[in-house]
């Protein structure tokens, strides 16, 4: 009975597994391929998959839309600038350990206050929290630099084993980089993956599907919205503390809401009904930015219009619709 | 003394530019359901416009007096801008989750902010001829320009009005209902689109109405728009998202509280902002006056 019951879920995660391995093994391969340049924007683009990721746990999984995600991704960020700034030991390690448990705490706090509410009102509370943060990391200059914000310089990675300084250091840190991200990227989505078809991540879809029947079924609604908020901001925050050394330098940008519309954006150009919607849209937003930002000094409004006719015209993202493409077409064949 | 009279009236200033801004923001929100993000932006376009056409007007010698007439010119255009956008933009989205009309208002906010640039430029845009136009008044010794007075007067007319409209007249009656009921206003007869187009346009009119009459006092500069969308925000969550009165009592509070903020706690003025929102929504999720 049981097994019976588990079977379609492991053929599944086999399914999965074996759709997974090639992007993977392509994923491995592409250092030896292309250059550092494309290799540092694949890098923001994992990082940014692991936000939106985050992200869509709230979005696509419990049906909140968060207008402040930025809070969590900038305070992972400054976290890590903070630990440069007094603690000294340039450890990438060190960064996560102390990065994560901060970020964590302020997406408990935060979370706490915002899943009081849900809808519209879910989404103005986020925004104006997040603002809270950039408006102090804009003021509190003595601390945070103000607008010129704070230097991260180049951590050593696997405890000190890589360590990169010299006229070649940042040549030898992209790759390295990558590799580590991308490990890091995996463990997020394999754990993600976890959550969302585990008992906890079934209960969060039947509260977004029906909350009063969630409420019904005897589930504190309440705390199951509250621990989502906490997994969703640490995600995000993750990427914040995976970020700051890449870039080399945080400032209040990364705190401010129209960055949370960015990472909104992303989810919403995969397709928050999928798992993969938002990863898919991470990495494709940081290219269409980057390529946008390089062609045109009108990046902005270029985006806009992107935003503006996905929204009318695929509202299930890029992922949704070659999902639909492809029941289309195996339909055809049957 | 004189300083506290000066502060209050600066305060009263903020206050009746923020209150037209967050009535409009208000306004469509409680007829049409839709927290326009782009709502800041058109405050901006309408700035710039009136800077523009202020200094047009400055460069072909109109006389000083006939270039305040620009003013309204400025809100009447975002009005129109607004009667575009609805029908095109926001109308296939009424009947989708609140998510995407969110994203496509911020599509539309990202597009009308670069729009702004691509005319104007990244150079501020400055109109204040038409406060060295006005005197200046002495308040116990200290200057004070005349021409805030009158903005403060426009906000002031603005509100009466807007009151009368929503609560005297046949047209309110019209906007209050779909507000209540969309289906039951349009089962009645009503023509519900035209409703949403008018209330739509109105609410950009406002906005628009807001950046003309500051840009005399403040130059037209890039991300003023986004910025002064945030503090609306917080004014309509303090007031309550849809409340007219609100609006009102929402913009007075925030613009007396970053007054005293600059002049007392510099570094948390802004925080303190959003705090006391973030306060109001725990405490009063719709906040003081709100119904919905």
């Amino acid at each position: 009975m049981n097994a019976d019951l588990k079977a379609p879920q492991s053929r599944s995660v086999l399914k999965l597994a074996a759709a997974a391995a090639p992007i993977l093994l392509a994923l491995i391969l592409v250092p030896s391929f292309v250059g550092t340049y494309q290799l540092q924007l694949l890098t923001y683009g994992l990082i940014s998959a692991i936000a939106a990721l985050g992200f869509n746990l709230l979005l696509g999984y419990t049906g909140l839309l968060s207008f402040g995600h930025s809070a969590y991704f900038g305070f992972g960020a400054y976290a890590v600038a903070f630990v440069v700034q007094y603690l000294g030991p340039r450890s990438m390690e060190l960064y996560i350990l102390i990065g994560i448990p901060s970020v964590a705490m302020m997406s408990a706090l935060l979370g706490y206050i915002c899943v009081r509410h849900t809808r519209i009102f879910f989404g103005i509370l986020t925004l104006a929290l997040s603002q809270v943060l950039y408006s102090l990391a804009l003021k509190l200059y003595w601390e945070t630099g103000g607008s010129d914000g704070l230097r991260v310089p180049r951590p050593a990675l696997l405890l000190g084993l890589l360590s990169f300084s010299g006229p070649r250091g940042f040549q030898q840190f992209i790759p390295s980089y990558y590799y580590y991200v991308l490990a890091v990227f995996v463990m997020c989505v394999i754990i993600m993956w976890v959550i969302v078809h585990s008992p906890f991540g079934k209960t969060l879809q039947a509260i977004r599907d029906n909350e009063v029947r969630a409420r019904f079924l005897g589930i504190r609604i309440r705390r199951f919205r509250w621990i989502a908020f906490l997994v969703s901001g640490t995600f995000t925050g993750l990427a914040g503390i995976l970020w700051v050394p890449l870039n080399g330098l945080t400032t209040p940008d990364v705190l401010y809401w129209t960055f949370s519309g960015e990472i909104v954006f992303m989810a919403l150009l995969g397709g928050f009904r999928n798992f993969t919607g938002p990863i898919v849209g991470g990495i494709v937003f940081t290219y269409l930015k980057t390529y946008a930002v390089a062609t045109t000094e009108y990046w902005q409004l270029l985006l806009g219009v992107v935003l503006v006719t996905l929204v009318l015209v695929l509202p299930t993202g890029i992922v949704g619709a070659i999902s639909k493409v492809g029941q289309r077409l195996t339909r055809g064949k049957s | 003394m004189a300083i506290l009279t000066i502060q209050i009236l600066n305060s009263l200033l903020y206050a009746s530019v923020l209150f037209l801004i967050a009535a409009g923001l208000s306004l469509i929100f409680g007829v049409m359901r839709i927290v326009n993000l782009a709502h800041g932006s058109l405050y901006a376009v309408g700035a710039y416009v009136t800077a523009w056409l202020v200094g047009r007007g400055i460069a072909m010698g109109v006389p000083l007096r006939w270039l305040f007439l620009v003013l309204p010119v400025g809100a009447l255009a975002v009005a129109l801008i607004g009667i575009i956008i609805e029908p095109l933009l926001l109308r296939p989205f009424y009947r989708r989750a609140e998510e995407y009309q969110l994203l496509v208002t911020f599509g539309l906010l990202l597009i009308l902010e670069d729009l702004i640039r691509l005319v104007w430029g990244g150079t501020p845009l400055s109109a204040d001829t038409l406060m060295d136009a006005l005197p200046i008044m002495h308040i116990g010794g200290l200057f004070y320009p005349a021409y805030n007075v009158v903005v403060i007067g426009i906000g002031l007319v603005a509100a009466v009005v807007l009151w009368a409209v929503i609560y005297h007249t046949r047209f309110g009656v019209m906007l209050r209902a779909t507000s209540q009921d969309r289906r039951m206003a349009s089962a009645l007869g009503l023509n519900v689109g035209l409703v949403y187009v008018l209330a739509f346009s109105i609410g950009c009119f406002m906005a628009g109405l807001g950046g003309a009459i500051v840009v005399p006092t403040q130059a037209a500069v890039l991300g003023m728009g986004v910025d002064a969308l945030v503090v609306a925000f917080v004014v309509v969550v303090i007031g309550g998202l849809g409340s007219l009165k609100g609006a009102l009592i929402g913009a007075l509070v925030v613009s007396f509280v970053r007054t005293a903020g600059i002049q007392f706690f510099p570094e948390l003025e802004l925080a303190v902002l959003y705090l006391i929102a973030a306060l109001v929504l725990l405490v009063r999720p719709t906040g003081l006056f709100g119904t919905a």
